[in-house]
């Protein structure tokens, strides 16, 4: 079976580096599936789950990132990438529900698209943690 | 001359400052070796960032955002990266003066320029001498997440794209080795040497998805953003550093200080005594 190097690095270190069958995440354009021997590609990563399907099948939640396709290694830079048992459960309830209220209350544009963006990093924690 | 008591209670009190600065040192030292760490387990984000971000500007010559264009200077902005706390050194006073020195020379009028100040000493620096400060932040922990200043930073590199700013440059100290730290000053946007260098080696071409143009609106923040954290992680270490080798050469003083002022006061031990057996055998020879 052909195989893929991954590695998942953030400003704060690398999280993660092994090797999968393949990489299926979610690009602003739309689903990526990446399998061993894909073109060379650079594409913006949307906040969202990236699933890496294998022996050991990881999920990580992972926002303002985006990912490097060589032929025999994909790497995803982010500006923070988390394993399920990384996440702090309760703050991003916590988040969660402070980034519904300051939507609920419509304050002015950036206030509304920062809050917009903590709720879909919240959302994004939580669906990593439920699903994992 | 000083009374024997006097002396004592200055070696006493040396010694005390002694411990202190003693303890200062072993925990800078620590958390030297940790911030080494921290700016360690960046370079390989840093690293693949610049390499993805110069093949796409290196290959992408009809690609014009903004970030990489430069144009007229109407407001620079001075990023100046202090500490929170004193005790280090030449560590704040050496960028401070660097930076005053820059505003002064290239600068008339105040709407020319602006200061975001990272730490207490940056800020009250600024503050003092009536200099703008746009954006400050305080009481940053000693080993810095990405998270703790990224809004400061993505904040500031909007103010570069939303035309606030023509032109950033970040002081900070860079850490060289234990006890060599240097003063730079790098001109973070418009990132213009990106293209030049990248020009030799196009060894990968991308596909890019959707196309050069929205990669480069996305990427061009975040590879911003991490030379900005990289300079933190840099400053921080030299912090420590900086700390480290004013507090050794603290103890060392300390240690001489007491050395000296312990050879005053068995002097002055012995010059009494002498003078008490004086008194003593003169006593007795004036009853004989």
């Amino acid at each position: 079976m052909n195989t893929l190097t991954v590695s998942v690095v953030t400003p704060d270190g690398p999280v993660l580096e092994d090797t999968f069958e393949m990489v299926s995440c979610k690009a602003e354009s739309g689903e990526l599936g990446i399998l061993p021997g894909h073109i060379p590609l650079v594409a913006p990563l949307s906040i969202s789950a990236v699933r890496l399907k294998g022996p050991n099948p990881q999920r990580i939640a992972v926002s303002g990132g985006f990912l490097e396709v060589r032929p025999d290694k994909v790497t995803i830079l982010a500006q923070s990438a988390e394993r399920p048992d990384e996440i702090d459960v309760e703050r991003a309830r916590a988040a969660k529900e402070r980034a519904e209220r300051r939507l609920q209350a419509k304050q002015d544009e950036i206030d509304f698209r920062r809050a917009e963006h903590a709720l879909k990093r919240a959302l994004n924690r939580l669906d990593v943690v439920e699903n994992r | 001359m000083a009374s024997l008591r006097d002396i004592k209670t200055r070696i006493n009190s040396t010694q005390k400052t002694k411990q202190i600065t003693k303890a200062m040192h072993m925990v800078s030292a620590s958390k030297l070796s940790k911030a080494e760490q921290f700016a360690k387990a960046f370079y390989p984000y840093s690293d693949k960032i610049k390499e993805v971000v110069s093949s796409i500007a290196g290959s992408a010559q009809d690609a014009e955002n903004p970030m990489l264009q430069s144009r007229e200077v109407k407001k620079t902005a001075y990023f100046v990266i202090t500490s929170d706390r004193g005790l280090a050194g030449a560590f704040n006073s050496g960028v401070l003066r660097e930076v005053y020195r820059t505003i002064q020379k290239r600068h008339q009028s105040q709407d020319e320029y602006t200061v975001i100040a990272v730490g207490r000493m940056g800020r009250d620096f600024f503050k003092k001498r009536g200099i703008p400060v746009l954006k400050e932040i305080t009481g940053l922990s000693d080993q810095p997440n990405f998270a703790d200043i990224k809004d400061l930073t993505s904040e500031t590199v909007q103010l570069f794209i939303d035309e606030e700013i023509d032109e950033l440059v970040i002081f900070y100290n860079h850490f060289i080795s234990a006890i060599s730290q240097e003063v730079t000053s790098k001109k973070l946007l418009p990132l213009t040497d990106l293209t030049e260098k990248s020009a030799g080696n196009s060894t990968s071409m991308y596909e890019y998805e959707p196309n050069q143009q929205e990669i480069l609106n996305v990427l061009l923040p975040q590879y911003a953003e991490s030379l900005i954290f990289g300079a933190l992680l840099d400053s921080k270490a030299s912090e420590h550093a900086a700390r480290m080798t004013a507090m050794k050469s603290a103890t060392d003083n300390a240690d001489e200080l007491i050395s000296d002022l312990s050879l005053q006061y068995n002097r002055a031990r012995q010059a009494a005594i002498t003078q008490e057996i004086t008194e003593i055998v003169s006593g007795a020879s004036a009853l004989e």
